[in-house]
């Protein structure tokens, strides 16, 4: 008789299953817009250069015995911590200058999320949190599995326009209890791409102001968005300078291709600098008991890019190309739908920014595109933009 | 009229924003908050210090310590004789190998590639073994043996049918409290260590663990405990095995010195495969830090031995559910080079070596230590430090013989008398052998 005879079959995660039916599929015009990392116009994955040239550095340096593969700190790479936090905060954040900011390494942006709702959960007793309806998939596990346990949405997407329910958020908001971590994307919202403009920010840091709602910001594409690092950063820095207290969780899987090195930041933003030795103390138990300090390759990856000027300024070309990519994909797809008279409108698919589009699609139409003509997407209509190239862009439309 | 336009041109830092933003995005007044004085106190205030790490600590202090003869027992990690870290041969060997295959960074799979977890299970199972072949073993990659021992410790917290208790050795590894707890499982022990014979209190244990209630989980170093170093004899191993079945509790092995301890990876893994062998469907976790020095890379695996591959598929997917919320996906740059090192068979012999190699050190430092105590005149009884194995050493010394060494010596160790044979070489074991004995005559 087995321990676990009474282990159930849990249901496969959607996305992962979806890459392995598309795997499977045999229809020579498949194409794949579930899982969310870039592809080339010819449909590849890309290793950005500046992370080949990375990674021959690293290389060298192991011959030449400068680094090796021993331990890091727990709460990781120090100059790698640094750079991160100073790339989304900007170099002259007020919150830098003022020594009241810091970053703790973490397996990527999973591990960021789990990082801080696990210390928000033990050190500040937190029960409650919102996310957005519809969010990334995993954002309600994560926080659940660190102790959460009030998980409640906050309005977002409106289906009847394709668009962003703004009062909705700002009512849920207003009712939210106080002391409840809100979960924001920072920039290309996961799935539905619609960000707040800069006005709605402002209002939303007013309502969180006002029920002193706590700021867990999401940052997975930070530049990969815009194209920019400094605009994709403005929610962020907006909320700095308004003086909130806050989180941020910074994935490098997109934005530096280094989805299976694991390289994330956990940006720590706090009014008072003395409360950071106990702040980082506690952290330091928490990773501790779950991983005991992080893995080196990707962190390092990205500190020999953000260190050096040459490397720093060829990486923000690349991500240029990556986010240019999309856009331009964004305007064919948007520009063939209307030429074919397609049904509804469909401004949204330009109007949303970053790696992913809301189509609006029902689950029977997602159905239908996958089942009739092998087309893979989340039954929600969430396509992922990387997977449009030139070539199956008439297909796809 | 003042608006607040006019307050904010006053404030150099929101000055200071429009040129963190550029010129690409026209400047909006936007309402100004209350002053920050006014607002509540910070989040954080009830923030305690958390206690120090000990080992960490130990560290920190050899850091700032000027003695030029000074020596860090401290952290658990090899070093060569020159007290250098180490990469293995067959590591530099495997990276040049797959830096050449152009592989790319796309997400691995929740539970990492499913040919690593296969080479890990045989790995410590033995080539061949029947729970591969007949597919019901599930095998994630995690990070590394702490993050083997998290997975598995979320997972018995959730699933496991019996005692939701984990009976550790006492003592044992100072992290597995914080793993178990933190993951919601209580934490008990058993009798392990005897400090009279620096040795295995084999009837102790035994005695503890027919006490331990029932389909309780209890945990075992699979080879060279840590901290103490004392390993269980084989025909103790069999005799243990028999008792923790008839006691009916769930075995949870951690093998994180697999070569690393005698030199040979199929003598480190006998109580693992004497489990097997007696039925027990264990968990082990797996940690390729010190047998492959791949420390910071994170490399590690954690087996579920299942029932049949039905059972195993079931379980895969609960796992993969725990892991997904934990960090999405391993990191593979270590977990490649593992793979490389398994499948490729002149890597493997070379791997074999090396690890021979760093095993084969200690043993000889042990050996030394042992000689140089009985030099300095040491009427003492220290065979424990050539009966004990693997990266630690008990030493049996006192906390008051630890602060006194730390001191007079600049000789750095945990208060438990514990000491990392690695940190010992050729050229300082002899300065060690006189400071134990000044500070234990």
């Amino acid at each position: 008789m087995s321990h676990f005879s009474a282990v159930g079959a849990a249901p496969p995660i959607e996305v992962y299953q979806l890459s392995r039916d598309c795997q499977a599929d045999t229809h020579p015009q498949k194409i794949n817009l579930g899982v969310g990392a870039y592809r080339t116009p010819e449909g590849k994955p890309w290793i950005l250069p500046v992370v080949k040239k990375a990674e021959a550095q690293l290389a060298e340096d192991i011959d030449a015995e400068t680094i090796n593969h021993e331990y890091l700190p727990v709460l990781g790479l120090d100059s790698f911590t640094s750079a991160a936090t100073a790339m989304l905060l900007g170099k002259g954040s007020p919150a830098l200058k003022e020594e009241r900011a810091f970053g703790i390494q973490a397996l990527s942006g999973t591990g960021a999320l789990r990082n801080g709702a696990e210390f928000l959960v033990q050190q500040l007793k937190k029960t409650v949190f919102y996310f957005s309806d519809p969010t990334w998939g995993n954002h309600g596990l994560v926080f659940k599995n660190a102790g959460f346990t009030d998980a409640r949405t906050y309005r977002y997407w409106d289906k009847s326009t394709c668009g962003f329910n703004f009062e909705g958020l700002i009512e849920d908001l207003q009712n939210a209890p106080e002391g409840a971590v809100i979960i924001l994307h920072a920039c290309a919202h996961n799935p539905t791409g619609i960000d707040p403009s800069q006005e709605q920010w402002g209002k939303i840091a007013d309502v969180m102001e006002e029920k002193k709602l706590f700021p867990f910001f999401d940052c997975a594409y930070q530049g990969f968005a815009s194209g920019d690092l400094d605009q994709d950063a403005w929610a962020v820095r907006f909320f700095v300078e308004r003086g909130f207290e806050m989180f941020c969780s910074q994935s490098f899987s997109k934005n530096f291709g280094l989805y299976n090195e694991r390289a994330g930041n956990l940006t720590v933003v706090v009014k008072d600098k003395s409360l950071i030795e106990n702040m980082k103390s506690q952290i330091t138990l928490i990773v501790r008991a779950m991983y005991s300090n992080p893995p080196a390759h990707g962190s390092r990856i990205v500190d020999l890019v953000l260190k050096d000027e040459q490397l720093y300024t060829e990486w923000r070309g690349s991500i240029k190309i990556m986010s240019s990519r999309i856009i331009e994909m964004r305007h064919g797809l948007r520009e063939r739908l209307e030429k074919l008279n397609t049904p509804g409108q469909w401004n949204h698919i330009t109007e949303q920014i970053g790696m992913f589009s809301f189509t609006g699609l029902t689950p029977e139409m997602c159905q239908f595109l996958l089942k009739e003509k092998h087309v893979y997407l989340l039954k929600n209509g969430r396509i992922s933009m990387c997977g449009v190239t030139p070539s199956n862009l008439d297909y796809l439309a | 009229m003042a608006t607040c336009w006019s307050k904010m041109n006053k404030s150099s830092s929101i000055l200071k924003r429009s040129s963190l933003l550029g010129q690409s995005i026209p400047w909006q007044p936007i309402k100004m908050g209350a002053p920050l004085s006014a607002r509540a106190s910070s989040w954080w205030s009830g923030v305690e210090m958390g206690p120090p790490d000990p080992i960490l600590g130990v560290s920190e202090a050899f850091k700032k310590d000027t003695n030029p003869l000074k020596m860090n027992l401290g952290v658990g990690a090899y070093r060569d004789d020159q007290g250098k870290p180490f990469v293995l041969p067959s590591v530099r060997e495997a990276e040049r190998i797959i830096a050449q295959k152009g592989l790319n960074k796309e997400y691995a799979p929740i539970g990492g590639e499913p040919e690593f977890g296969r080479l890990s299970a045989n790995l410590a199972f033995g080539q061949g073994n029947e729970i591969v072949s007949s597919g019901r073993n599930v095998s994630v990659q995690t990070i590394s043996g702490t993050g083997a021992l998290r997975v598995g410790a979320t997972y018995l917290a959730k699933w496991f049918p019996g005692n939701k208790t984990v009976y550790l050795p006492r003592p044992s590894w100072g992290n597995h409290t914080p793993i178990f707890k933190q993951s919601g499982m209580n934490v008990d022990g058993y009798r392990y260590y005897d400090p009279t014979t620096c040795g295995f209190d084999f009837n102790g244990a035994m005695e503890d663990i027919s006490r331990i209630p029932e389909k309780s989980v209890i945990m075992l170093h699979a080879c060279a405990h840590n901290p103490t170093g004392v390993d269980p004899k084989d025909e103790q191993w069999k005799e243990m095995s028999q008792l923790v079945k008839k006691r009916n509790l769930f075995a949870f092995f951690d093998m994180a010195y697999q070569g690393f301890a005698s030199g040979d990876v199929d003598r480190d893994a006998f109580a693992v495969r004497q489990f097997l062998e007696d039925g027990h469907n264990i968990c082990l976790s797996q940690s390729y830090a010190k047998n492959m020095g791949l420390y910071g890379e994170r490399v590690g695996a954690f087996t579920v031995v299942c029932k049949d591959k039905e059972e195993a598929a079931r379980v895969n997917s609960q796992i993969k559910i725990l892991i997904r919320p934990m960090y999405s996906n391993p990191p593979v740059n270590g977990s490649r080079i593992v793979s490389e090192i398994l499948t490729n068979t002149a890597l493997n012999k070379q791997w074999l070596e090396d690890v021979k190699g760093m095993a084969d050190r200690i043993i000889t430092m042990r050996q030394e230590l042992k000689d140089g105590l009985a030099n300095e005149g040491s009427s003492k009884n220290w065979e424990h430090i050539v009966d004990q194995i693997g990266m630690f050493c008990f030493t049996g010394m006192t906390p008051e013989q630890v602060e006194k060494i730390t001191t007079e010596f600049s000789v750095y160790m945990t208060k438990d008398g514990r000491i990392s044979v690695a940190g010992i070489s050729s050229s300082n074991v002899g300065y060690l052998a006189k400071a134990m004995h000044a500070v234990t005559k």
